[in-house]
Formats: C-alpha cells, sequence, structure tokens
C-alpha cells in the first residue's frame, strides 16, 4: 500500500507516504486527505520518511491538499523529507508554502 | 508487475528510430504512452549516465528528476496517453557529459509561454512546475523547432 492513514492520539491524521508521490498514484493521496476532511478533521501530517520521490504532479497534489484543509480551517505539517526531497521544494519555493518538520514526532508536538 | 513493452537499442545505430540514426548516439529506447514506464525507463537511461562518468548523485537526483518530468510530459501533455503514440528516447555521450533526448509525437509547445512556478501568481497552482525543474537540474536546455524534442544536457563532475 503506498498510503496509509493513522490516528494519532491528540487527534492528528498522519498519511504516511511509502514510496513514491507521482502522477500516477497522486489522486489517491488527495481522495484520502479530502475524506479525512469530509469526517471533520483538521490536523494533518504527511509522513515522507519512507518516501523515495515527489513528482512534479505530486508536488502539485500537496498544494492542492494543502489549500483544501487551509479553507477548511485546519492545519498541514509535512515530516521526514529526505535531502532529495527537500532539495525539490526549496528549487520550486514551496519550502515557503508549507510548515515542513525534520521527523514526525516534532510535526505532531507542533499543533 | 506489468511488464512493459520497452524497445531498446544499445552501442548501434537504429534507422527506425527517430534519434538513432546518428553513430554517436549510444542507446535509444521506444516507449508507449503509458506512465507505468516512467521508471523503467528512467533507470535504463541512468545506468548508462553511470557508465558515461556521470556521478552517482547527479544521476540519481538531477537526472532522475529531469528526465521523469519530460517523460512525464512528453506522454501526458505531448502524446496525451494516446496509446497509438510512442515516446522516444536517445542518449548521445559527449566529451564533457551526455546528452539526453526525449521526443513525442504531439503537436509541439512553446517552452518560452510556460510561466515561472515560483512566482507570487503561480506559487499555489496545483501543476506547472515540470519543465522549471527541468531546467533548474540540468547544465544545458535546448527543444526542437516544434516544440516536441528536447535534449538535456548533464555534464561530469
Amino acid at each position: 500500500m503506498t498510503f496509509t492513514v493513522s490516528n494519532a492520539p491528540n487527534g492528528v491524521v498522519i498519511v504516511s507516504v511509502d514510496g513514491q508521490l507521482i502522477v500516477a498514484n497522486r489522486n489517491e493521496l488527495k481522495d484520502k486527505v479530502l475524506d479525512a476532511l469530509e469526517s471533520n478533521e483538521s490536523k494533518f501530517v504527511l509522513d515522507f520518511s519512507s518516501t523515495g520521490y515527489i513528482d512534479s504532479s505530486g508536488l502539485g497534489v500537496l498544494v492542492s491538499v494543502s489549500k483544501k484543509i487551509r479553507e477548511a480551517g485546519g492545519d498541514l505539517r509535512l515530516a521526514g523529507l529526505n535531502e532529495d526531497l527537500r532539495m525539490l521544494f526549496e528549487l520550486t519555493k514551496l519550502d515557503t508554502l508549507f510548515k515542513i518538520c525534520d521527523a514526525t514526532d516534532e510535526a505532531l508536538d507542533s499543533f | 508487475m506489468t511488464m512493459v513493452p520497452l524497445r531498446l537499442c544499445v552501442r548501434r545505430s537504429d534507422p527506425s528510430h527517430p534519434l538513432g540514426t546518428d553513430d554517436a548516439i549510444l542507446m535509444t529506447v521506444t516507449v508507449p504512452s503509458e506512465l507505468d514506464v516512467v521508471e523503467h525507463t528512467v533507470d535504463i537511461v541512468s545506468r548508462h549516465c553511470l557508465a558515461c562518468g556521470l556521478s552517482l548523485k547527479a544521476v540519481r537526483f538531477n537526472l532522475r528528476v529531469a528526465l521523469s518530468e519530460a517523460l512525464a510530459n512528453a506522454i501526458v501533455y505531448g502524446n496525451r496517453l494516446d496509446p497509438a503514440k510512442s515516446v522516444h528516447v536517445a542518449l548521445r555521450e559527449l566529451d564533457r557529459g551526455v546528452e539526453v533526448y526525449v521526443q513525442d509525437q504531439g503537436q509541439g509547445f512553446d517552452p518560452n509561454c510556460i510561466p515561472d512556478p515560483t512566482g507570487p501568481d503561480c506559487i499555489e497552482r496545483p501543476a506547472g512546475r515540470g519543465l522549471f525543474l527541468i531546467k533548474e537540474l540540468v547544465d544545458d536546455l535546448a527543444f526542437n523547432e516544434e516544440g516536441n524534442s528536447i535534449c538535456m544536457t548533464l555534464h561530469r563532475a
């Protein structure tokens, strides 16, 4: 399974991305986040500690879900990005749009 | 695992390939317009680029991202996922590095018309970052006149 959804004790939804977030599977992530928003969840951590690659479509879907979460009054953190993935965020200046934490625990504590 | 129908030609000219008649071309790959082929194609080209002396970092990051984006653009925006159309990839070794060509069978586009996705008006757009990433990660970039073939140059360290 590429995406695993779990709930932390403090009411935060953690979506772990295993493998790649690319054009072929990006809508699956979007659907999982939108489903959780419809269930009145509002705090999200996207955990990329097991993610090898995000393509531009994957970056695009992150922008899209970030906007949806914000519009619903929620909040989002990204966590566990490796050096290459962080570089993609820096090149595209998306590091200015997202709250990025080194690790999931840090992201959970930041709400 | 899906078996992907790639047509690979290594170290010989392939007159049937649009990019394969040049003797300096090391290899060509012809792939169908399916997104499933992207990762496999990038792996094949990456192995040849390592053999050409590109650094592991350049191959693992710069080439992987740039070629993945170029292939996805060719398949989705160029060939519009048309199963009757193919994408042609070729690798040429240079004295200072490699050139990687990706050519689709679409109408082409004007690369100068793509807005900067890092600007304040575009930063929240869900699309439009692929070509920007390619530009950022390769040493030189060129298109043919029709705009349906991209040539990405990566230098050895």
